[in-house]
């Protein structure tokens, strides 16, 4: 059996900020595996730009930016296996991967972290009515056509959901040549980041339906369009709203889910808020030694935050290894209070030491509103906004010293304020 | 000499390849003309996928009768072909102590059916404490030991590979346009494909059976549409229930079935709506919305977040109420496979094996001493152990290149797929073969690579290749230059 201190799963912007996070730590035995050809993940088919403005404070394309970590992989020789699959991760931190080249094999690790990344929601799960034909993809998979294959789905396009890989889908169709119809989101606001509400449909002229739903997929052979009406609060078709776009193609913004099958397998407790694991401060699993970053854990908004997620999940998985990752003693749970959705980490270790970052989504959009954190009923943060919205993350960060009376407390509580009307 | 056929067998769906593979038992030249891209893509690719025991239909009718012959041959089916199938059971379940005797009359029809294995109520207690996430108003069951669970598409193509290894032809997208009876008492058969001469004609053309019966004989079929709907939910609740649950049926209706499948997710459904077109599988939001309300008394909370997918699709549904076999009066050497609904899948062996008996008795074909029986399965990466899995990359190293990653289907499945014997020509025929993008993600992850590969098996364009055949096609064109897409 092959052994390693620290093995990463998946090559993407998690992955290979895990490995350089690892490295700058101090470790030397590292192994990244990638079931794809290249590194890089999702960001090789992310030809736009607007990435690294945290990070790098340039904008950069997706391409780009993986090539920065990449170039520090190759530089810090940390070895790396594509065309690699796990299909199995034990809690004794054992994985198995198949590849051409190698077979089956067995790897033995101290730590590993999870990078795999999150998969798109299809047609299928939405039981959106109508036929079955094809001309519909999600985003992401009409994206890996066009940018990476050089295949165009089709011209006369409709948008369903309005998360960020559907907004940036719009204006690359549009750059190919595509008449895209217009943006329907279910909901009264976006999921996506309001720079590419702007950028990529505002700029184009294309229309943005909120409260919007397809309610019937037309054509037998291929698609030729569909209906799409208004909902109501109930989120509930509204009959008479019916309105039909003619169509070829139908693009499916619909939201991420974290891919955790692995994770399970390893015993990796899931938190049902975010369809991620479980994690502390330390961005540790409830599996000792196992340790998850990126958007597996949860769906980020920019990359820059995956990145810097990923190397303090590499930084901590080297400390485990070392045996110098602070046992932390009980684990404080946090709780979710009002506006607050999905909360990394879910647990915060009494005697934390470092700063300890929170990151969540606003279940909806509030303006002037407050993020507050509790601590045995004394605020400890206060933040105002003016606006939070689903689509922007809110990531904050409290210092240690803010965090000493967790050695008494049952919860810590996160929760938005909105001011009375 | 005129090349004449002994039997063409119109339509491939489960009864016409279960009766290619029974013919090829004798000595014959036999062609099945499938009108579509694939075979199993009708009636037979979107059903309940349930063995039924035998209890449900009339005792005396055809239904009855060939369900339970049908039902015994599963598990030759299964060693011989390498189908999976699950033993699991039946429940049929009454919500209401008033069904007490509506069950008792079920019990009295499979017994008088001759439904083998275990045939008996239980009550609350014990319906509970074989299915502890049944709804709380469930009362007492049916339980019919003899109840299953099949892949349908991979018994559909198991039937036709075997029936192919063993001399049968098949001719897809030939679609039959007319038959003639001709002066030395052949048949004529008309195609889009074609105009062959053929002894024998078997009509397996599912919900298109009446018009192929109607253009010989005067003893006209009606074939009404009924429609069904259906969900898939995530493999994730696989031990929700362990039998197949039916729900007892009533005055408001028949109840829909909520059923693990042998791949591992739970199905719900189906409805039941007459309508005209025979083509219409759309779904639509009254039906899915019908099928989940009837679902919840067997499954309260049912998961709606974990659904799959959703489908439809069409029963073939005479107007006598009962499967319509044989040769009419009228039209001798014609042999109906006609209005083959449920339990058509259970019977389609018996049914297969009785109407090639018939043929072989009206054309005294001679046994095929070289028939034979076995089908190798396409090796299932997912199902193997780790010795298998080592032992198949050494093999054939497409085996470590996992394609379909919810299901595990591998580059060497997909490839073999295609290379099989009335192999997989499109992405839903990749599907129904290995489960490449029957999975959580739906295709997404694995929908370019499977199109890569399809294009280089076929010899096609990218462009060509489609989702189920005819102006299917998934890409509309190249953003460059063709050729210059990889600079």
């Amino acid at each position: 059996m092959r052994k390693t201190d620290i093995l990463i799963i998946g090559g993407g912007p998690a992955g290979l900020a895990a490995a350089v996070g690892a490295y700058e730590a101090g470790a030397r035995d590292i192994l990244i595996l990638d079931r794809e050809e290249r590194l890089g993940g999702i960001l090789k088919q992310c030809i736009h730009n607007g990435f690294g403005l945290h990070t790098f404070k340039e904008e950069l394309t997706g391409p780009e930016y993986a090539q920065r970590f990449i170039e520090k992989v190759l530089e810090y020789q940390i070895p790396y296996q594509t065309e690699t699959m796990v299909i199995d991760v034990s809690p004794e931190k054992v994985a198995t991967c198949v590849s051409r080249q190698k077979g089956l094999e067995r790897i033995e690790a101290k730590a590993i972290i999870l990078c795999m990344g999150c998969r798109e929601r299809p047609r299928g799960s939405l039981g959106t009515p109508g036929e079955r034909c094809p001309g519909i993809f999600t985003a992401g998979t009409a994206q890996r056509f066009t940018n990476l294959e050089g295949l165009m789905p089709g011209k006369e396009v409709v948008i369903l959901g309005s998360g960020d890989i559907g907004l940036i889908m719009a204006r690359r169709m549009t750059f190919l040549g595509a008449k895209v119809h217009a943006c329907v989101e279910l909901m009264p606001y976006s999921s996506g980041l309001k720079r590419n509400i702007v950028q990529c449909l505002d700029d184009f002229g294309i229309p943005l339906l909120l409260s919007h739903t397809v309610v019937d997929i037309h054509g037998r052979e291929h698609l030729t369009g569909v209906t799409v009406a208004e909902v109501g609060p109930d989120l509930k078709p509204i009959p008479g709203t019916e309105k039909y776009f003619p169509c070829d193609t139908l693009l499916l913004s619909v939201g991420l889910i974290p891919e955790n099958e692995l994770s399970e397998m390893a015993g990796v407790k899931i938190a049902p808020t975010t369809s991620g694991a479980e994690v502390d401060e330390q961005l540790q699993t409830s599996v000792p030694g196992i340790f998850s970053a990126g958007n597996v854990l949860h769906v980020h908004d920019l990359v820059d935050f995956v990145s810097e997620e990923a190397m303090k999940a590499g930084a901590n998985a080297f400390r485990y290894v070392q045996g110098t990752l602070s046992k932390g003693g009980r684990k404080v749970p946090v709780q979710m209070g009002f506006g607050v959705g999905g909360i990394v980490p879910q647990f915060v270790s009494e005697n934390a030491e470092d700063k300890v970052s929170f990151m969540f989504r606003p279940r909806n959009v509030y303006r002037n509103a407050k993020v507050i954190v509790e601590l045995n009923g004394e605020q400890i943060y206060s933040k105002k906004s003016m606006i939070l919205a689903p689509g922007e993350m809110v990531n904050l960060s409290l210092p240690p010293e803010k965090l000493a009376g967790l050695k008494t407390a049952d919860s810590i509580l996160v929760r938005i304020e909105v001011p009375e009307a | 000499m005129k090349n004449v056929y002994d039997v063409i067998i119109i339509g491939g769906g489960v009864v016409g390849c279960a009766v290619a593979r029974e013919l090829a038992r004798y000595r014959t030249k036999t062609l099945l003309l499938e009108k579509t891209n694939d075979i199993c893509n009708g009636q037979s690719k979107a059903n309940t996928a349930i063995l039924h025991g035998g209890y449900d239909a009339k005792p005396g009718t055809l239904k009855a009768k060939f369900n339970v012959l049908g039902n015994a041959m599963f598990d030759r089916i299964h060693e011989e072909l390498e189908v999976p199938v699950q033993w699991n059971t039946s429940l049929v379940v009454s919500f209401s102590k008033e069904g007490h005797p509506a069950l008792e009359r079920l019990l009295d029809q499979g017994i008088q059916n001759g439904c083998r294995g275990e045939l008996r109520i239980i009550d609350e207690q014990e319906l509970r404490r074989r299915e502890p996430n049944v709804g709380s108003t469930a009362c007492e069951a049916l339980l019919v030991g003899s109840g299953g669970i099949v892949c349908p598409y991979e018994l559909t193509e198991a039937y036709a590979e075997n029936a192919a290894m063993n001399g049968a032809q098949f001719l897809r997208n030939a679609g039959v346009t007319n038959l003639r009876r001709l002066p030395n008492g052949h048949w004529q058969v008309i195609s889009t494909v074609g105009t062959f001469e053929t002894r024998a004609v078997v009509n397996a053309a599912g919900v298109y059976s009446d018009v192929f019966n109607n253009m010989v004989s005067e003893r006209k079929v009606h074939i009404h549409p009924r429609r069904g709907e259906y969900y898939i939910v995530d493999k994730k609740y696989h031990n929700m229930f362990h039998a197949a649950m039916f729900q007892l049926p009533t005055k408001m209706g028949k109840g829909v079935l909520v059923a693990p499948t042998v791949d591992g997710t739970v199905l719900i459904g189906p409805t039941a709506e007459d309508i005209e077109d025979k083509e219409d599988k759309q779904t639509t939001a009254e039906g899915l919305a019908k099928a989940l309300q009837e679902a919840s008394r067997t499954w309260e909370n049912i998961p709606t977040r974990a659904f799959i997918t959703t489908f439809s699709g069409l029963r073939s549904t005479g107007d006598t109420g009962d499967f319509i076999l044989g040769e009419p009066e009228d039209a001798p050497l014609f042999f109906n496979c006609c209005a083959v609904e449920s339990p058509g899948l259970t019977s389609s062996p018996a049914i297969a094996k009785w109407i090639s008996e018939q043929i072989a008795g009206k054309l005294e074909l001679k046994e095929n001493p070289d028939f034979n029986p076995i089908r190798k399965a396409i090796p299932k990466f997912r199902e193997m152990t780790a010795a298998e899995r080592e032992a198949a990359i050494a093999a054939n190293p497409d085996f470590g290149k996992v394609v379909c990653r919810c299901e595990t289907v591998t580059e060497a499945e997909i490839r073999e797929a295609i290379r099989r014997p009335v192999g997989a020509l499109d992405i839903d025929g990749i599907k129904r073969r290995t489960r490449a993008g029957m999975g959580r993600c739906q295709a997404g992850f694995c929908t370019p690579r499977t199109v890569e590969i399809l294009a280089e098996e076929l010899g096609i364009s990218p462009l060509e290749v489609t989702k189920f055949g005819g102006g299917s096609r998934l890409l509309e064109g190249y953003l460059f230059e063709e050729g210059k897409n990889h600079a």
